[in-house]
C-alpha cells in the first residue's frame, strides 16, 4: 500500500487539498508572524482552538465552528488587552492558561465522544469531510484578499511602525485585523496537524525564507512554496509510511527547509556584504573618506 | 511649495498638556520657507511632541496650528518625517529600495506593483542621497548613516512642504552626520523646504540654522543662535547659572550645579562639560 492505492480515496484527495490550502495561508501569514514577533500569539490562539473546539461541541456540536469563533474571541482579547508591545508576551501567556483551563472544565461536561476534541490538539487531516473542504477554501480565499489588501500598509507598519505611524498609517488597527486573520489562519492550520504542531507551518518555513532572499515578495513567495511542500509532501510520504503520522512528517520537511537556510544564510549574507562594499568601493564614498579625514577630531563628539 | 512669504506651518498661543502636565504653552511660532530651525532642550520637554503636532498625531490643549493653513492631518503628504536612526534586524526581509519606496504608497493599500515613473523617481531620489549602490541590500545590513540616507530618501519622494526631523543624527559617527545634514540643507537650497529639527547637539547642524527654539521644563526662549545661545539666556531659561562656552566653533554648555545632571540626554554634567 503505497501513495497510488490511497489516492484512489476520497478521504485523501480531501486530505491533499485540505493541506494546499492551509498550507498556502500559513506560508502567507508567517513573514508577517516573524517580522512583528507574534510567534506566541500563533502558539496561544492555536492551542485555545481547543476551548473553541470544546465550547463548540457542547453549544452546537459542531467543533470546528466553535473553534473559529474561539479564534475571534481570543484575537480581540490579545488585541484589547496588549496594547504595548511589551505587555503583548505576558498578556498572551495569562490568555492562554485561562483559556486551556477553561477548555478542560468544559470537557467535563461533554458527555459524547472526545477524541472530537482532542482531534484538534494533535491534528486529524484524515477526517475532513466536502463540507469542510468548502468552509476551508472559503477561509482560504478570504484569507489571501484580506492579506493582499493589508500588505503594503503592513509591511511598512512591521518594519518601521514609527514612521509609518507618522505618515497615517493605522498601525493599530493594522496590527488587530493581522491578529484576526492569524487566529483564523491558526486555527484552520490546527485541524490539519495539530495545535502542537502549527508553528511548523506558521513560522518555520517563513524563517527559512528569509535566510534566502531579502526581498519581501521573494521572501513570501518562498514561505508559501515551503509551506506548501511540507504539508503536501508530508501527507504524501505519510501515505508511503503509514506508520508514522503525517503532522510528524509535515514538521521534518519544514524542519529540513530551516535548517538548509541556517546552513546556507551565513554565506548568503556574506555574499550580499560583500557586493555591497565592493560595489560602494567601486563607485566610491569618497565624498564621506574625505569628509572623515577633514574632520580632524572624528569621533570626539556627543 | 507654499508661496513666499506665507508661512508653511504657523502656532498660535499653542499648548499641549500630557496627562495634568503642561509640556509647554504659549509657543507661538511661524515658519517659513527656507527656514531652518532647530529645536533644542533636555529629555521630555516635548520636542518631539512639537514635531507630533505638526504631523497631526498629538492634539494642543490649547491655541492653534496651522500646516499651509489648514488644521494638521495624519498621513499629510505635505510632511516629511525622518526619525533617528535605529537598528533593523538583519534577518528582516527588507531591502533599501522598499523602505524607500513606503515614501510613495507605504500607507496606501494593497500590493501594487510600481508604475513606471515612479520607478524611476525612486531610483532617481535614491541616487541622490548617495544609496544607488546598496539599493537591493537588506536594510538590516546596512550602517547607521547608510540607513538614514535611506530615510531622507523616504521623505523626499513625498516632494514634502516641510521636513519635520527627529534626531536624525542619534548614534552616527562624525562623517555621515556630516553627510546627512548636508543632505537635508541641500532639500532647503533646492527647493526652499523649511526644516525643523530636534537635536541635543546643536554644533553638527550649526552652519545651517537660522533659528533655535529653546524648550526646557515648560518655558521656552526662541531666536537666533546669537541670542539664544549665551549664559544669561540659558541662565534665565533654566533658572539655574549656566555658562555657554564657545570653543572654535563648537557651543558648550555646562552648569556646576547637579539639577541639570538630573536631566538626561546630552546635558551639561557637574564636573564636564558637554558639546551642546
Amino acid at each position: 500500500m503505497g501513495i497510488g492505492y490511497y489516492l484512489q480515496f476520497g478521504f485523501a484527495q480531501h486530505a491533499l487539498e485540505a493541506a494546499f490550502l492551509v498550507a498556502a495561508c500559513c506560508g502567507l501569514i508567517g513573514p508577517f508572524v516573524i517580522s512583528r514577533s507574534m510567534s506566541f500569539a500563533v502558539h496561544g490562539t492555536s492551542e485555545l482552538a481547543f476551548t473553541g473546539a470544546v465550547g463548540g461541541l457542547l453549544v452546537a456540536d459542531n467543533p470546528i465552528a466553535g473553534a473559529l469563533v474561539g479564534a475571534l474571541v481570543v484575537a480581540g482579547l490579545i488585541g484589547a488587552l496588549g496594547r504595548q508591545a511589551s505587555e503583548r508576551d505576558s498578556t498572551i501567556g495569562v490568555i492562554l492558561a485561562a483559556g486551556l483551563g477553561l477548555g478542560v472544565f468544559l470537557l467535563g461536561y461533554y458527555h459524547g465522544y472526545a477524541s472530537e476534541a482532542l482531534n484538534i490538539l494533535f491534528g486529524n487531516i484524515f477526517g475532513v469531510s466536502t463540507g469542510q473542504l468548502l468552509l476551508l477554501a472559503g477561509i482560504a480565499v478570504a484569507v489571501a484578499i484580506v492579506m493582499a489588501i493589508l500588505w503594503r500598509p503592513l509591511l511598512f507598519a512591521s518594519v518601521d511602525p514609527e514612521v509609518a505611524e507618522a505618515r497615517g498609517v493605522r498601525t493599530g488597527l493594522l496590527g488587530l485585523l493581522f491578529l484576526f486573520v492569524l487566529a483564523i489562519t491558526v486555527t484552520e492550520a490546527a485541524q490539519l496537524v495539530g495545535t502542537l504542531l502549527v508553528l511548523s507551518l506558521a513560522i518555520t518555513p517563513a524563517a527559512a525564507a528569509q535566510r534566502f532572499s531579502a526581498s519581501p515578495a521573494v521572501v513570501t513567495l518562498l514561505s508559501v512554496t515551503f509551506a506548501v511542500i511540507s504539508a503536501v509532501g508530508g501527507l504524501l510520504l505519510s501515505f508511503q509510511f503509514d506508520t508514522v503520522k503525517p503532522s510528524v512528517l509535515i514538521v521534518a520537511i519544514s524542519f529540513v527547509f530551516y535548517v538548509v537556510g541556517r546552513l546556507a544564510g551565513p554565506t548568503l549574507v556574506a555574499k550580499r556584504r560583500d557586493r555591497l562594499y565592493k560595489v560602494e568601493a567601486n563607485d566610491g564614498s569618497a565624498d564621506l573618506a574625505e569628509l572623515e579625514h577633514g574632520e580632524g577630531v572624528h569621533g570626539a563628539a556627543g | 511649495m507654499s508661496d513666499s512669504g506665507k508661512p508653511v506651518a504657523e502656532l498660535r498661543n499653542a499648548a499641549v498638556q500630557m496627562g495634568n502636565r503642561t509640556l509647554w504653552s504659549d509657543l507661538s511660532l511661524s515658519l517659513s520657507s527656507g527656514e531652518f530651525l532647530v529645536v533644542l532642550g533636555p529629555n521630555g520637554v516635548g520636542k518631539t511632541t512639537l514635531l507630533k503636532v505638526l504631523l497631526g498625531m498629538v492634539p494642543l490643549s490649547k491655541g492653534t496650528v496651522e500646516i499651509n493653513g489648514r488644521p494638521p492631518e495624519r498621513g499629510n503628504p505635505a510632511l516629511g518625517y525622518i526619525p533617528q536612526q535605529h537598528s533593523f534586524d538583519r534577518n528582516l526581509p527588507i531591502r533599501a529600495r522598499d523602505l524607500v519606496r513606503f515614501g510613495i504608497d507605504g500607507h496606501r493599500w494593497g500590493t501594487g506593483a510600481l508604475s513606471k515613473a515612479h520607478r524611476l523617481r525612486l531610483d532617481e531620489v535614491m541616487a541622490a542621497v548617495g544609496a544607488a549602490s546598496y539599493a537591493n541590500a537588506p536594510v538590516g545590513l546596512l550602517s547607521g548613516g547608510e540607513q538614514q540616507r535611506l530615510r531622507i530618501a523616504q521623505a523626499l519622494l513625498g516632494n514634502p512642504d516641510v521636513l519635520l526631523c527627529d534626531e536624525p543624527l542619534l548614534a552616527l559617527d562624525l562623517a555621515s552626520q556630516r553627510a546627512v545634514t548636508e543632505l537635508i540643507d541641500q532639500r532647503r537650497r533646492d527647493a526652499g523646504t523649511p526644516v525643523v529639527f530636534v537635536t541635543h547637539e546643536v554644533n553638527p547642524v550649526m552652519p545651517y540654522v537660522d533659528r533655535i527654539l529653546y524648550l526646557v521644563r515648560g518655558r521656552w526662549a526662541m531666536g537666533t543662535p546669537s541670542e539664544i545661545l549665551t549664559s544669561e539666556r540659558l541662565s534665565d531659561l533654566y533658572g539655574i547659572e549656566v555658562d555657554v562656552i564657545k570653543v572654535r566653533d563648537r557651543f558648550i554648555v555646562v552648569s556646576a550645579e547637579d539639577e541639570m545632571s538630573t536631566e538626561p540626554g546630552g546635558h551639561a554634567h557637574h564636573g564636564h562639560g558637554h558639546a551642546h
